[in-house]
């Protein structure tokens, strides 16, 4: 399958290379690319006040009557079978209404996987769910129970005995690496690249490093906990979750329980926090299942535990990355080999070695990562997935090359930046890395740096500063689609199956068709998060907004066909053709001639009609065959080190970002801005703490998985070039996950600028420094 | 959780009475409540004394009285304390977050357990502490933050208290009620070494109910003293190590010396033979140095935490030369 998708891929660009660009999407420029009205400026977000009020519903809070909450049981072992189950207790406890194990869970599919070709898939493992005996990892749900309230089903849960035959596990990441396999490819890139003798090049190189980088398992920690309210009425299941996966999960639980699309219902109009966490796993199955076994609505709300062993995270990594430069420091090879941890059950790549592929004009490559196959629970996305551990392995490399030369980490960076994609040799949409670079230096004060390791210093403390780029590739989903209605007021209503999971989805989307449809801010509103609107794909990739973006504008062209067609002859616009009028002032009007206008309202009128509406879709994204399209950072970071404790504080980090246009100031930044501080936390604290020896998870707490406290986090900066993408819609890239990359690298090489050590192994705790 | 009840204990005769029936008491709950909602501990009854006498007051003998329902807070915020005893200040304000000192009281805080990962896994590890006998699963495990000090084959664990360190290094006596009357104990005898049961964690006895704190009046080594936590984050992160330090000088010589750990032992660790060595001598680093090490010469560092000998000997050495430059 993948060879076949190697070949399809392969094929479509080799097509497309001979394709004009202005074919293209992008190839006609959109003319709200240059306008300032609406976009571009700072706007709040539309869901902030019901937030602050606590008025925003979200999916644990679904007043419904009957409830029952579940509470589940993860087993202790990683691999074997149950030997024997005694459930008497759970089921005789107070408030219990069912306790359901494999013995009793109804037949369940599994769900389809989730990935680029089929839009209606959410599954993260392919592995039976509650149907068997058998254990697959430790933490594996072995019982749900149900109760009349969550304290009694969580107590209920504790009385539920397990004996279990343990059969040898494979848990141990050193061992993997032996039997470890190569796939055919990453995404949708061919995994292997060997482009221009590499290995010989790099022999040969004057100068090079030569280093294995390391980053830790890292689990999810959304504020909110993952969270569903599942009704079965009327045949039909409905399902109140916390979703980035709306029309994915509705898809797969049709398929799991055997329903037709449209008898699968999912709402989700507030998610608190999503970053790849909030998907479809085990636990909305599971609740679906028991409340179909027990007939009444069913509360599932996963507790932190219970999350950590139920919901994937970012696989830990290991990778060789070996640069050879010439004496004025331009890349003649870049290897980058690595390891990560994806069991043959899990579907998610985390493509790091993607990472060193667009970044810079090496001569020549050789590229390949191979997967640990593990007892383990399946890894999954997670903020800027690849590039997260990619630029750390990189741009460390980067930075001991600097180093290695005598030269300045952004020159060398300047003198390798890349002008064209450096392996397909597709030009750039738009990049401006090094314009991000200079605004980035010119923030911090890169100039009060010295080159020199540990020549800072103030009492106990060394001061050291780096930078760091970052990257992550544009992604437009096909078959997001957006209606636009326009009622009898002239008011203009969207409504899309999209998410919000915090970053301002239906805020930007709103000062969209408002310019779109030259209507102020307060005539449009925008209605996301349930399926029962025109279908959107999941908000993943950082692509929400671009494929929203290009569904809207599709709609608001059919919008005008339909209103020209409803305006007929006795118009100020009659005679026009839909391509020769433009929305302006409430309505239509000539481009030619803007003194010829009909308002929305007018029309309609005119035609009795109350509203219209019309729908659009976004296309097929072949602008990323044809195009090299990546959003890129220059992440500086100015810290300090105490050589007595060996304790990092990190003092000032600046973010200048590179990603096209940037639509609303207050939303960015605040995207930038929590993407740096994920980094921050991988950098300094974040690790899931595997026991080996188990296969067991023992950081399933706030208070043992550590994520940045307040004290932590520094005055971060960030800024942007703002320059547009003519190929992406808006003008705009996506800038949802960038902001975690390159971050780690960053912190990692002024760590070694303050003390002369470099540490290639996350998180950079004391114990490493002292 | 299973159901238990909850009394508010009318005084401390009440809640000494209920404990002997087997209550357990509740200060701020901001341990106990975590370990009951993990099943790590059971308790059919509760008796709150959180609203027992809650005040702090100077002893005649010039020293100050903290009754055990003191909330961290408050204590850490107090002009006495904060004047005369600066090192328990600080060391208060290291622990938690303000939310949890705002519950939490100083007899909780003398009573709250261990955080070792395993002792918590209830279903899925082995722990002595929690179940004598079945096995420690740390010691051969995640142990970055256990002992260095005074562990057992069978135990590992540290105790997590901030407070406790300062109480130890400002030989602090416990005032403790129960059945058979009021007795007083040295904070530094309190808790007890794991040896072969782990589960014993202190001296009290069935029923006892810790009703004060007395700190003797500040000497001039307590006047001159500093507490410093090292931990994985900046806040909200128990300690790896920290030590609470405080530096008498007469001439250039240490005339008093008093050095105490924590995040390195079952209890909080006075570290007396490092005291006893450096009374006398030139306050320097290497004196300093010589000092701990002869502290740590029976440490025994597991397979993860071998750095926290390194680091008490660093941490110590930089606490007491900084008091000491401030001395000159």
């Amino acid at each position: 399958m993948t060879k076949l998708q190697n070949a399809i891929v392969g094929g479509v660009r080799a097509v497309l290379g001979h394709v004009p660009a202005s074919w293209l999407p992008g190839g006609t420029p959109d003319p709200l690319i240059d306008k300032r009205v609406a976009l571009g400026r700072q706007q709040s977000r539309v869901d902030g006040p019901d937030k602050v009020r606590g008025a925003a519903q979200f999916a644990a809070e679904v007043p419904m009557d009957d409830l029952l909450y579940a509470a589940f049981v993860h087993s202790t072992i990683a691999r074997g079978n149950i030997a024997d189950l005694d459930v008497s207790a759970a089921e005789a406890a107070p408030g219990v209404a069912l306790v359901m194990t494999y013995r009793n869970t109804p037949k369940l599919g599994v769900p389809p996987t989730v990935g680029l070709t089929n839009l209606k898939a959410a599954g993260n493992h392919t592995l039976p769910i509650m149907q068997d005996p058998e254990i697959r990892w430790n933490g594996q749900v072995v019982a749900v129970v149900l109760a009349e309230t969550r304290e009694q089903a969580d107590h209920a849960a504790t009385l539920v005995r397990v004996r279990y035959a343990s059969a040898p596990a494979r848990t141990r990441f050193e061992e993997g690496k032996n039997s470890a396999y190569t796939p055919e490819s990453i995404l949708v890139e061919r995994n292997r690249l060997d482009k221009g003798d590499a290995r010989r090049k790099l022999a040969e190189a004057a100068f090079k490093v030569d280093a294995v980088y390391k980053t830790p398992w890292e689990n999810h920690n959304p504020i909110e906990p993952h969270a569903a309210t599942i009704v079965w009425r009327d045949g039909k299941l409905i399902v109140h979750d916390a979703t980035q996966m709306i029309n994915a999960t509705a898809g797969s639980l049709a398929k799991v329980f055997g329903l037709k699309a449209d008898e699968v219902h999912v709402s989700s109009p507030y998610v608190g926090g999503g970053f790849g966490a909030k998907a479809m796993w085990d636990h909305q199955i599971l609740g679906a299942a028991a409340a179909k076994l027990a007939g009444r609505p069913v509360r599932v709300t996963l507790s932190r535990a219970s999350m950590h062993r139920l919901v994937g995270g970012r696989m830990r990594t290991e990778q060789r990355v070996a640069l050879g430069a010439d004496a004025e420091g331009r890349l003649k090879a870049l290897l980058h080999h690595g390891y990560g941890v994806k069991p043959r059950h899990s579907v998610c790549d985390e493509g790091f070695s993607l990472t060193g592929r667009s970044l810079y004009a090496s001569e020549s490559f050789d590229v390949v990562q191979h997967y640990v196959d593990l007892d383990l629970l399946a890894n999954s996305f997670m903020r800027g997935p690849g590039e997260t551990p990619g630029t750390f392995a990189i741009e460390c490399a980067m930075d001991e090359l600097a180093h290695a030369l005598g030269m300045d980490p952004i020159e060398l960076r300047r003198r390798n930046a890349a002008t064209r994609d450096a392996v397909s040799g597709a030009p750039h949409s738009q990049n401006a890395m090094m314009e991000a670079y200079d605004l980035g230096a010119a923030r911090i004060g890169w100039s009060r740096r010295t080159a020199e390791p540990g020549s800072r210093r103030e009492g106990e403390w060394l001061i050291g500063m780096g930078c760091a780029s970052g990257t992550f590739p544009f992604t437009r989903m096909p078959g997001t689609s957006a209606r636009i209605t326009i009622d009898g007021n002239g008011d203009a209503h969207v409504a899309s199956a999209a998410h919000e999971m915090g970053m301002g989805t239906a805020t930007v989307q709103r000062q969209h068709a408002a310019d779109r449809l030259g209507l102020p801010l307060d005539r449009v509103t925008v209605t996301i998060g349930d399926s029962s609107l025109p279908f959107a794909s999941f908000a993943g990739g950082s692509s929400q907004t671009a494929s929203l973006a290009a569904a809207v504008s599709a709609a608001s062209g059919k919008l005008a066909v339909q209103l020209m067609r409803l305006a007929g002859n006795d118009t100020p616009l009659a005679g026009l053709k839909p391509s020769e009028v433009e929305f302006a002032d409430g309505g239509l009007r000539s481009v030619d001639d803007p003194a010829r206008h009909e308002s929305f309202t007018s029309i309609l009128r005119r035609a009795g009609r109350s509203e219209l509406s019309a729908i659009g879709e976004s296309g097929a994204p072949l602008e990323i065959l044809k195009f090299s399209m990546h959003s890129t950072s220059a992440i500086f970071c100015e810290l300090r080190v105490s050589d007595v404790t060996g304790e990092i504080r990190v003092d000032r980090l600046v973010g200048a970002f590179d990603c096209g246009r940037i639509l609303n100031a207050k939303t960015a930044a605040s995207q930038f801005k929590g993407g740096m501080i994920m980094g921050l936390g991988m950098a300094l604290t974040e690790e899931t703490l595997l026991d080996e020896r188990t296969g067991r998870i023992m950081s399933t707490s706030l208070a043992d998985y550590h994520v940045p406290v307040h004290l932590d986090v520094p005055d971060i900066d960030v800024l942007w070039t703002d320059i547009p993408d003519p190929r992406a819609p808006l003008g705009a890239r996506g800038i949802g996950e960038i902001g975690t990359t390159g971050v780690a690298a960053a912190i990692a090489n002024a760590v070694f600028n303050a003390t002369g050590k470099r540490l290639r192994d996350l998180p950079l705790t004391l114990d490493k420094l002292i | 959780m299973r159901t238990f009840e909850y009394i508010r204990a009318a005084d401390r005769a009440d809640a000494v009475a209920r404990a002997r029936r087997g209550a357990r008491f509740l200060g701020g709950g901001t341990n106990i409540v975590d370990l009951l909602r993990q099943n790590v501990e059971q308790a059919s009854e509760l008796v709150d004394v959180s609203r027992l006498d809650g005040a702090i007051r100077q002893s005649d003998g010039g020293g100050l009285l903290i009754d055990a329902s003191v909330r961290n807070a408050a204590l850490a915020a107090h002009p006495l304390v904060r004047r005369r005893y600066p090192v328990l200040s600080r060391a208060l304000l290291a622990g938690a977050s303000a939310q949890i000192r705002n519950m939490a009281t100083v007899g909780g805080n003398i009573l709250q357990r261990t955080r070792c990962m395993y002792f918590y896994d209830v279903e899925g590890a082995r722990c002595n502490k929690r179940q004598p006998g079945t096995g420690c699963d740390a010691l051969d495990g995640f142990n970055r933050y256990h002992a260095i000090l005074g562990a057992s084959d069978q135990c590992v664990a540290t105790h997590p208290s901030d407070m406790c360190v300062a109480l130890a290094m400002l030989d602090a006596l416990i005032h403790l009620s129960g059945p058979d009357g009021k007795r007083s104990i040295r904070l530094t005898d309190f808790h007890v070494l794991p040896n072969a049961s782990p589960h014993i964690e202190t001296v009290l006895k069935p029923g006892e109910l810790i009703t004060g704190v007395e700190l003797p009046p500040p000497s001039d080594a307590v006047t001159h003293s500093e507490y410093r936590k090292v931990r994985d984050r900046s806040s909200y992160a128990f300690a790896l190590i920290s030590v609470a330090g405080g530096l008498a000088l007469t001439d250039g010589r240490v005339t008093e010396a008093r050095i105490a750990l924590g995040g390195v032992a079952a209890r909080p660790w006075r570290a007396a033979r490092a005291e006893a060595a450096l009374i006398g001598v030139a306050p320097t680093e290497e004196a300093f140095l010589a000092a701990i090490r002869e502290e740590l010469a029976d440490a025994q560092p597991l397979s993860g935490n071998a750095f926290k000998i390194v680091l008490v000997e660093r941490t110590v050495v930089a606490l007491l030369a900084a008091l000491a430059g401030a001395h000159q």
